[in-house]
């Protein structure tokens, strides 16, 4: 279980943010600034919170008085906005990064067969479709097996009919796999769609919660 | 043309490419640091690393000399602990070499740092990768072309080092004699034949390195595309 409770001074507002997370997916909508990609990034460990704490499974990520844990340490899948595939490594080199030599990859190629990247692997990220990046992203961001998903924006490049099908795989493997999943989305068809619970944030507040 | 002794050149290419190796070394630590890290003096540091670009050679070379020479602190504790003097020979060409070379390479490295888009290196931290891991197969093979351009930048001003050479090194034939200063000294012998060889000789070299390096920039702009 994911809990966040923790404020953060941005530029324009203070960015304050408290819910508990179990194992759903949940959304976060709301216009560009209002703090989103600021609550994923502060889970990740890329930005830290000035007070509060976020822990996911009882291991503190955040905590007053304490030092953050390392990001390498978190086992967060992060999808980032625009996907930030390596653009010198292949989609295989991309997806496989992190492993070391021996690890059982059998999910990666489950993976790889659900989302329908089998034949891009030897392709890099400038040859590739929006759509075939995304994908890509996400099998990458889910090949270190991570206990939580974090996705900024995942369908913003994508047309209609590669987005359903993204949003689709997204509940498949969420289904397979069981794990909270947060995604910042602009779109309310996608929250409704996809979220078990979607959090509207507005300049740092969270103005509204629903809970389907 | 008749033949002339090589040896400038090859002092030459030995200083630049010993000069270039801890140019290089060095600045990509320091850039890292400079890049990766905020401190107290920073603007002052990155000054100091700058300096060299901005002041006469003959400065350069003097503050060498104040440092490095018979009496300088460096050059006792060199000569006490390695047993090696600096002054009057070719290991003072380089590190005047080195001086000289360390500011250019530093911008290249540092423009090449920033140039590589920070999500990647927090991408490949949440995947759980180390730190020095990521510095090897993420920072270092996006930021290389700018790197090699720092290098070659580096290699050329050092091979082609002269006032801050002079003051520290000395002229002395087949010991100090670096390819900048057999120019110089066949001209102010009358010697424009030698001259005109050794300029000949120096300037097809930096053609060549130019080229080199646009060529590299273009196959690795085809090679890493655009994501």
């Amino acid at each position: 279980m994911l809990k966040v409770d923790f404020q953060k001074q941005l530029d324009h507002f203070n960015l304050v943010m408290q819910f508990e997370l179990d194992r759903e997916i949940m959304a976060l909508v709301g216009s560009s600034g209002s703090g989103k990609t600021t609550l994923l990034n502060c889970v990740a460990g890329i930005a830290h919170p000035d007070a509060g704490e976020i822990t996911l499974n009882g291991t503190d990520f955040f905590k007053d008085k304490q030092k953050p844990m390392k990001i390498q340490k978190r086992k967060v899948g992060y999808l980032f906005q625009d996907y930030a595939l390596f653009p010198h490594l292949n989609a295989e080199q991309n997806i496989l990064y992190a492993l070391s030599r021996g690890t059982d990859v059998s999910h990666i190629t489950e993976l790889t067969k659900i989302l329908g990247i089998t034949e891009l692997l030897s392709k890099y990220p400038h040859q590739i479709s929006g759509g075939e990046k995304q994908r890509v992203a996400l099998t990458r961001a889910l090949a270190a097996q991570p206990d939580i998903l974090l996705l900024d924006e995942p369908f913003s490049a994508l047309d209609d009919a590669n987005r359903d099908r993204c949003q689709n795989e997204l509940l498949r493997i969420h289904e397979q796999w069981q794990i909270p999943i947060i995604f910042v989305t602009h779109r309310m068809a996608d929250a409704e769609k996809l979220a078990d619970r979607v959090i509207r944030v507005e300049k740092g507040k969270m103005a509204e919660q629903l809970v389907f | 043309m008749m033949a002339y002794d090589l040896s400038p050149l090859w002092l030459s290419l030995r200083v630049a490419v010993i000069s270039t190796f801890f140019v290089f070394v060095v600045s990509l630590a320091l850039a890292r640091l400079m890049n990766r890290r905020e401190f107290f003096g920073k603007s002052f540091v990155e000054a100091l690393i700058l300096l060299p670009l901005v002041l006469p050679p003959t400065v350069i070379g003097f503050g060498l000399i104040v440092l490095f020479g018979v009496n300088g602190p460096l050059g006792i504790l060199l000569e006490q602990w390695f047993g090696f003097r600096v002054v009057f020979t070719w290991i003072g060409a380089a590190i005047a070499s080195f001086v000289v070379s360390l500011p250019l390479m530093y911008q290249s490295v540092l423009a090449a740092y920033e140039k590589v888009d920070p999500r990647w290196e927090n991408v490949a931290r949440t995947m759980g990768v180390s730190e020095w891991r990521i510095f090897r197969t993420i920072t270092l093979p996006l930021a290389w072309s700018g790197i090699l351009a720092g290098l070659i930048l580096a290699f050329a001003r050092g091979i082609g080092e002269f006032g801050a050479t002079l003051m520290i090194a000395g002229y002395i034939p087949g010991v100090t004699e670096t390819v900048p200063l057999a120019i110089y000294f066949a001209y102010e012998a009358g010697d424009m034949e030698k001259a005109m060889f050794w300029v000949l000789i120096i300037s097809s070299l930096g053609v060549a390195a130019i080229t080199w390096v646009n060529y590299w920039r273009k196959k690795n702009a085809i090679r890493i595309g655009r994501e």
